[in-house]
């Protein structure tokens, strides 16, 4: 084992943040951060599945013939989501309806399938389990600080409590409407990403090409 | 014994990308999964059906204006009287238990609905009998009466309740509970201050005609709904399926009834 468990946990939260640095699992990014309730529960939705897959994947991992691998791992991932869901749904109803598809979407999210590929089948379980939760961690930071600077701007709350009195509530704060929006995480996930890089040089990527510099004739 | 064990170290010693091997792993995941997400879905679904129940008795009390943060719910909503009303004849009916009567299934059986000619919530089916709720006041006279609403927007169905005062006539609130339209746009539909204008609105005129609207100009100053900005087709599709449910083929005819004690 080249990392020890702690670097399983720890790292994918900034140094290799499957968000950040790999650009993996964007798409749900956008959609459930426009209130921090709703990113925490998927979050936890996310942190379970990924945990738990590569688990059971790993565990599997020697059984697994190469030819339906893919299918199995879609398989257990799948099934490991469609519970999250239904348990979503009978306890947590209020939320479940503002999650709606995207709990059932978190089966193409390309970090679950990405750690089961690229980590699970060829580790032991426990690491894998370790493994898969550090990801799901890190995916749950960075749609927590998405989720904090859209709804606070964006609604002027933070977990539903008003933290700048909106205007049209008789406070003073004028709501900016298209952090609601999902482009504005688009923004916010660029800004976020350029910050990490400037902090952590090592996380920029060489360049594939050089440009050309312009030949006077 | 020994052969249950055999069979385990035969299949272990198979290939692991053999054909028997690969329809042996997939067949079994899948019974597994199967089983797990099914045993999941059978055990949790009473507790969800309760959630569905108390969502719905939730927005019943918030059309009628009784609700606040951190009420109880199902106590409150004791307070209102589930009734099965005759679309047809416009009477109450003792049928159907309006407990366990469902509006949507009904809709979708044949002999308790009808097929619809001239559909302007392009609803297809209406169902012939519907449950309402009535909020009594303490010495039992009628308060208000809640009827189920329903028709297409843009992109979906649909479903709400809107609340009349007892002289049938004025509007105390509308609410949808269910819909999947833009957010931002025609979602706003569930924005406060758009529902608020409902409140005070009438549905007919002295002459008994039908005149609210949901118009982006303003006809009759105490029928007129303002559509929602950027959301003309959900605007078109809450103005058509409120004029279906308020008219002849919807509610009128109970509530005419209502009025005059004759339901």
């Amino acid at each position: 084992m080249s990392q020890t468990r702690k670097q399983l946990l720890v790292d994918p939260l900034v140094d290799n943040n499957p968000i950040t640095l790999q650009v993996l699992g964007i798409c749900s990014a956008l959609a459930v951060t426009s209130s921090l309730n709703v990113a925490f529960v998927m979050s936890l939705a996310v942190i379970a599945v990924t945990g738990f897959s590569s688990l059971f994947i790993s565990m599997l991992r020697h059984y697994i013939p190469n030819s339906i691998r893919i299918i199995v791992q879609m398989v257990i991932i799948a099934s490991l989501v469609i519970l999250v869901d239904q348990i979503i749904k009978a306890f947590a109803y209020e939320i479940s309806k503002t999650l709606s598809v995207f709990v059932g979407l978190i089966i193409t999210n390309c970090i679950v399938m990405g750690r089961a590929e690229a980590f699970a089948m060829k580790n032991k379980p426990v690491d894998s389990f370790i493994d898969g939760v550090g990801n799901g961690l890190g995916y749950s930071l960075l749609l927590m600080c998405v989720g904090v600077i859209r709804e606070l701007f964006g609604s002027g709350t933070l977990f539903g409590i008003i933290i700048l009195d909106p205007i049209n509530n008789g406070g003073w704060y004028v709501p900016n409407g298209l952090l609601l929006l999902p482009p504005s995480a688009f923004f916010i996930i660029g800004f976020l990403i350029w910050g990490v890089r400037t902090w952590k040089k090592s996380q920029v990527e060489a360049r594939e090409y050089k440009i050309q510099s312009l030949e006077v004739h | 014994m020994s052969n249950s064990n055999n069979i385990f170290i035969r299949f272990k010693n198979m290939p692991v990308d053999g054909i028997a091997k690969t329809v042996i792993v997939a067949t079994t995941l899948c019974f597994v999964c199967s089983m797990v997400v099914s045993f999941a879905a059978v055990n949790l679904k009473s507790i969800q059906d309760a959630n569905k129940a108390v969502d719905k008795q939730k927005n019943i009390l918030q059309v009628a204006g009784v609700y606040y943060d951190g009420i109880n719910v199902k106590q409150t909503f004791s307070n209102f009287e589930p009734i099965v009303v005759d679309l047809n004849k416009g009477k109450f009916t003792d049928k159907f238990d309006p407990f366990v009567f469902d509006d949507k299934k009904a809709a979708q059986d044949p002999l308790l609905s009808m097929s619809l000619k001239d559909d302007p919530a392009s609803i297809g089916r209406r169902t012939n009998f519907a449950t309402i709720y009535l909020l009594k006041k303490e010495d039992g006279s009628l308060d208000k009466v809640i009827l189920p609403i329903h028709g297409y927007g843009l992109w979906s169905t649909l479903y709400g309740f809107i609340a009349l005062e007892k002289n049938c006539n004025d509007i105390f609130g509308l609410q949808f509970y269910q819909h999947a339209e833009t957010p931002g746009l025609g979602a706003e539909v569930d924005n406060p201050k758009w529902k608020a204008q409902w409140k005070g609105k009438k549905l007919n005129d002295q002459n008994g005609d039908l005149m609210i609207q949901v118009a982006k100009t303003k006809k009759y100053e105490n029928h007129h709904i303002d559509a929602l900005a950027g959301a003309t087709l959900t605007s078109n599709g809450v103005d058509n399926l409120v004029k279906f449910w308020m008219g002849e083929m919807g509610f009128k005819k109970f509530l005419i009834n209502l009025k005059n004690g004759a339901a």
